[in-house]
């Protein structure tokens, strides 16, 4: 009885020393986030506000994507719409071929990663060049993230520092020190942004009201990424479009705080434009799906997301089995959601990473029912034909069990024969629970055999 | 209704208020108000009868008039948190059958109330439910209904206190570490009414301690080493014992602790709190 994510949860689990770092390591993570959350008497208000604005947005997204199209043009951007991951990639090879862009610079964006922009970029001779530290890293190593927001807190400071060497960016051979490192990666970057022809960035937040879009950064590399090139791309999922300022508002003092603990990101970038009159600013609204999953009554909320990673951070299984234990790309409750919604023959195999101990929808800042949407997935599995056959037979015998009295009685009246039963038998193989635990005692009798001499002492 | 009596908040039944003393409202609640059915869940009846009996002992110790319905087997959890929810349909109707007569439906595990209160609605589509609002987990029903201001049982004890998720997260036995609200804990409210204990929290305190049903036996090495974690800062706490309101989280742990070898040991919370009775 295992699944694509117990097995590779088996095996990232084999090095104790290392599982208890990474288990330590998001702890942290959520510690920092309760410190701020715990900072703001009104915190408890806010997510019930960001949840609302959210739902009513979702809800209403044909108006606010108009709205929000209309005034990014009024503004001078260009607003590109795109069905799917496909036309996604398209569109974007299409503005940097017509500028003959050899060299793509690019902040953060989980999107693009769905669409898997940056292999379909290269294989067409173009350079991406990711500028998030964390990103740079792991497009280094050859890797995926496993966190959307610290996509490359999985390694040590050792390993990347023998990247940087191996890659010619650090020239200290042995210097590990992460403030060394960074500054290396720093001078190298800078490098990479001053010959770059185009910037992407992704986006935070698109606002209807005013056309902008809000990046949040720790690193300034969005705005390097846009102040140097002349050619701004920004792709945005069609969920990030919020109302207005004041909307933005409520959920600006939630990112940063559930994200990474801090206040507020380090830079808050606002573009509407392009930076220079000869300069060009292109906004790709990606559906993806999206559109959708607006209709699906069980999973619409999952598009509330702001994909702070919090739900990583504090879910106890992500933090044991690490990212690449899930099959999607975005891991941890909402990862196994969205896996979900994007293909339930590929992901079934992460549902099972939840023990429904719902810690993750109680720190959720949008206040999106992940746990209990694991539990819808899982009714689902059979319809999908993916659906574990020994544990329907389990599920099978148990509820004959229970649906028949007298089978339930003969079976628990006997189940202390058990315990007589040699250590070696019950703790083989077949039985899973052995795996991890001694078997517990069965009583001679069980309670419904029991109660009528408790009442008969009473009595008496 | 009585000068002294006033609407349960949750059922609407008549309760009698706190301006009277306790003895007085005990009898009255008791025996002439209030019928409670005591639901033993299957793993509790099969593994923990000594939770059974802990139940039934101090229900009755407070006066209260308890029926332990014959023929109870599963409320249907188990095989709807593994993804056969059809599975529990006729199990809850026949727990709706059983149970329906009476005010209050009450068991010594929170993850067998939680499901039948925030799903059975659901199952019975169509059909009656008047369980789901009457089952209520033991520990809320003696906090929230009962109230005992009298000393319970005598523990002489240190004691680490085991905050099981769907306690904390589903029927509010205590605030989430995760949110913003004030701090509370009933299970700590209840232990304090028993002499000579000390009780004490891990580090964590309410983490999951990766039980989860079909969660330990499909995902083997996650759900032990959960485990061995939640045990290790039990055991930091100093504590002899590790109780807590569900017999679930204390099967898996105790499990696991055996097979590392760590001497800790485990009671239900009412074993604690009818201890000596």
């Amino acid at each position: 009885m295992s699944t694509s994510h117990s097995k590779k949860a088996k095996a990232f689990l084999k090095d104790r020393e290392y599982t208890q770092w990474h288990d330590a390591t998001f702890w942290g993570a959520r510690t920092k986030r309760d410190n701020m959350a715990f900072g703001l008497e009104e915190w408890e208000q806010l997510r019930e506000k960001a949840s609302a604005i959210k739902r009513h947005t979702v809800s209403h997204l044909d108006q606010y994507l108009e709205q929000f199209s209309d005034n990014a043009a009024k503004n001078g951007a260009t607003v590109h719409w795109a069905a799917d991951a496909e036309e996604f990639n398209q569109i974007v090879f299409g503005i940097l071929k017509g500028h003959d862009v050899k060299k793509l610079v690019k902040s953060k964006s989980m999107l693009t990663e769905e669409c898997g922009m940056n292999p379909y970029l290269e294989a067409r001779g173009i350079e991406v060049v990711e500028t998030d530290l964390g990103e740079r890293i792991i497009q280094l190593k050859g890797q995926k993230p496993s966190h959307i927001v610290m996509p490359a807190t999985h390694l040590s400071h050792d390993e990347v520092g023998e990247l940087f060497e191996q890659k010619g960016i650090s020239d200290e051979p042995g210097n590990h020190d992460p403030t060394f490192l960074t500054y290396r990666a720093r001078l190298s970057l800078r490098n990479e942004f001053l010959t770059a022809e185009a910037g992407m960035t992704g986006g935070n937040f698109g606002i209807a009201a005013t056309g902008d879009i809000v990046v949040c950064t720790n690193e300034g590399n969005a705005d390097m990424s846009t102040s140097c090139p002349k050619l701004h791309i920004a792709a945005i999922g069609l969920e990030k479009i919020i109302p207005d300022y004041d909307c933005l508002a409520v959920f600006h003092r939630m990112l940063a705080r559930s994200g990474t603990g801090q206040p507020t990101t380090t830079y808050t970038s606002h573009f509407r434009k392009a930076r220079c009159s000869d300069g060009e600013f292109h906004i790709v609204l990606v559906d993806n799906g999206r559109s959708d999953w607006v209709a699906d009554p069980d999973h619409w909320e999952v598009l509330k997301c702001i994909r702070c990673g919090e739900c990583m951070n504090t879910c106890p299984v992500y933090r044991r089995s690490g990212g690449y234990s899930y099959s999607y790309f975005i891991p941890g409750p909402i990862g196994i959601n969205l896996g979900m919604l994007r293909d339930p023959s590929q992901h079934s195999g992460n549902v099972s990473a939840c023990t429904l101990c719902n810690s993750c929808q109680c720190v959720c800042p949008v206040k999106i029912d992940l746990g209990d949407q694991v539990y819808k997935w899982r009714q689902k599995l059979q319809e999908f034909g993916t659906a574990s056959k020994s544990k329907k037979m389990m599920c099978d015998a148990m509820s004959s069990a229970f649906g028949i009295p007298a089978l339930y009685d003969a079976a628990t009246r006997s189940a202390h024969l058990l315990n007589k039963m040699p250590h070696g038998l019950v703790h083989c193989g077949l039985n899973p629970w052995a795996e991890g635990h001694e078997m517990m005692a069965f009583p001679k009798k069980p309670f419904h055999k029991i109660f009528g001499e408790l009442e008969k002492e009473e009595k008496s | 209704m009585l000068p002294f009596q006033k609407k349960c908040s949750r059922c609407h039944i008549l309760v009698v208020g706190n301006n009277i003393p306790s003895v007085l409202r005990m009898f009255v609640n008791g025996l002439l108000l209030m019928r409670v059915g005591l639901l033993i869940p299957c793993y509790v009846d099969a593994v923990f009868p000594e939770v059974g009996v802990a139940s039934w002992k101090l229900l009755r110790h407070l006066g209260l008039d308890v029926t332990y319905p014959e023929g109870q087997t599963c409320c249907g959890q188990p095989m709807a948190n593994a993804g056969f929810e059809r599975q529990a349909v006729p199990l809850a109707r026949k727990f709706e059958e059983r149970f329906k007569e009476f005010d209050y439906i009450v068991a010594p595990s929170v993850s067998c109330t939680a499901f039948v209160r925030l799903n059975y609605e659901r199952l019975l589509e169509g059909h009656e439910c008047t369980t789901a609002a009457k089952a209520m987990d033991i520990v809320e029903f003696l906090h929230d209904v009962v109230k005992p201001q009298a000393p319970l049982g005598r523990f002489p004890h240190k004691v680490s206190l085991h905050n099981s998720c769907h306690g904390v997260r589903e029927l509010g036995l205590s605030s989430p570490s995760e949110q913003n609200i004030p701090s509370f804990n009933k299970i700590k409210d209840l232990l304090a009414l028993v002499e000579d204990i000390e009780v004490v929290e891990p580090e964590r305190p309410d983490e999951c301690c990766g039980f989860g049903g079909m969660f330990s036996v499909e995902e083997t090495a996650v759900s032990a080493q959960m485990g061995l974690d939640k045990v290790q800062r039990h055991i930091a706490t100093g504590a002899e014992y590790v109780t807590g309101p569900d017999s679930s989280c204390l099967m898996h742990m105790a499990g696991v602790a055996r097979k590392q070898g760590l001497g800790i040991r485990f009671k239900h919370v009412v074993e604690i709190l009818a201890a000596g009775l």
